[in-house]
């Protein structure tokens, strides 16, 4: 009983940072949400006992999703509806 | 239960009540250094104690019963207890002087070195 | 002997969604960086428990590669809110 608790909070973690990105206007904020969701299920991989799945979305979701985003709002803008 | 089951319960319980005190830290603190100071110093103790109860359970069980893998386990567990505290350490600074360069101040400030020193 | 171990986890996943506040309500963008970090470090302590808890030797080794990876992210951002990027 006492496991599944962690999970179940883990995934309530996951359903509220998906909505974070979803809600957020300014976009970096939107890119750490969805940092914290790369991180998030980085851990649900591994409490399923996935240990593969769960390192090649620590190096995708952790490492390289951020920083694309990051390159790409550096090229647009910041703040959703902003035109550069 | 033995005195080694007593430091794995000390040291887990050390970890968690330090993690705690950097969250509260977190949301509690009215700034962006002084929350940066309570969560970094106090999660990466909190998080190496909980480490060192990992790596004292791996060395017992390697005494007690003489299989490897658990001597794998608490080399492995120091590892990773090793590159967290160095990555946290070098990310606290790189994001204090970000959030010095992008212009936030500490509430009370009347002297500002850093800007000073035109570094 | 178990039930500590996943006790410390269960400890470690709550402060993880307490963490996820300050990402709300956080005025600046370094204060939702530093609640990032937060929940970075309490990843990787929460894995190296559950890899104690699982009884699977090969699973610390996730926390491990995890610890070296994101710490490449928080250095971009920070570098992009320094201005420096």
């Amino acid at each position: 009983m006492i496991e599944q608790i962690p999970h179940i909070l883990v995934l309530l973690g996951l359903i509220v940072s998906a909505i974070l990105t979803f809600h957020f206007k300014d976009l970096l904020a939107a890119t750490l949400a969805a940092g914290l969701f790369g991180f998030l299920i980085s851990l649900e991989f591994y409490i399923l006992q996935a240990p593969d799945v769960a390192i090649s979305q620590a190096a995708i979701g952790a490492g390289l999703t951020t920083a694309i985003f990051i390159i790409a709002i550096r090229a647009t803008g910041r703040f959703e509806g902003e035109s550069s | 239960m033995t005195a080694v089951e007593i430091l794995i319960y000390a040291c887990l319980a050390i970890g968690v009540v330090f993690n705690s005190l950097g969250v509260i830290g977190l949301l509690r603190f009215p700034d962006v250094y002084t929350r940066m100071h309570a969560t970094t110093k106090a999660t990466t103790f909190g998080s190496i104690f909980t480490s060192l109860a990992v790596i004292v359970y791996g060395f017992f069980m390697f005494l007690s019963q003489a299989d490897s893998q658990y001597l794998i386990l608490a080399i492995h567990a120091f590892l990773a207890a090793a590159c967290l505290a160095f990555t946290n350490a070098v990310s606290a600074h790189a994001i204090a002087r970000a959030a010095h360069r992008s212009g936030i101040m500490p509430t009370p400030a009347v002297v500002d070195r850093l800007a000073e020193a035109k570094l | 002997m178990i039930d500590a171990w996943i006790l410390a986890v269960l400890c470690l996943v709550v402060l993880m969604v307490l963490a996820t506040v300050r990402l709300v309500i956080g005025p600046t963008a370094p204060d939702r960086v530093i609640a990032l970090d937060t929940v970075n470090t309490l990843v990787i302590a929460s894995m190296i428990l559950l890899g104690v808890v699982y009884k699977e030797i090969i699973f610390v080794d996730v926390a491990i590669v995890y610890g070296l990876l994101s710490f490449v992210s928080t250095l971009y951002i920070a570098k992009y809110i320094g201005g420096e990027l």
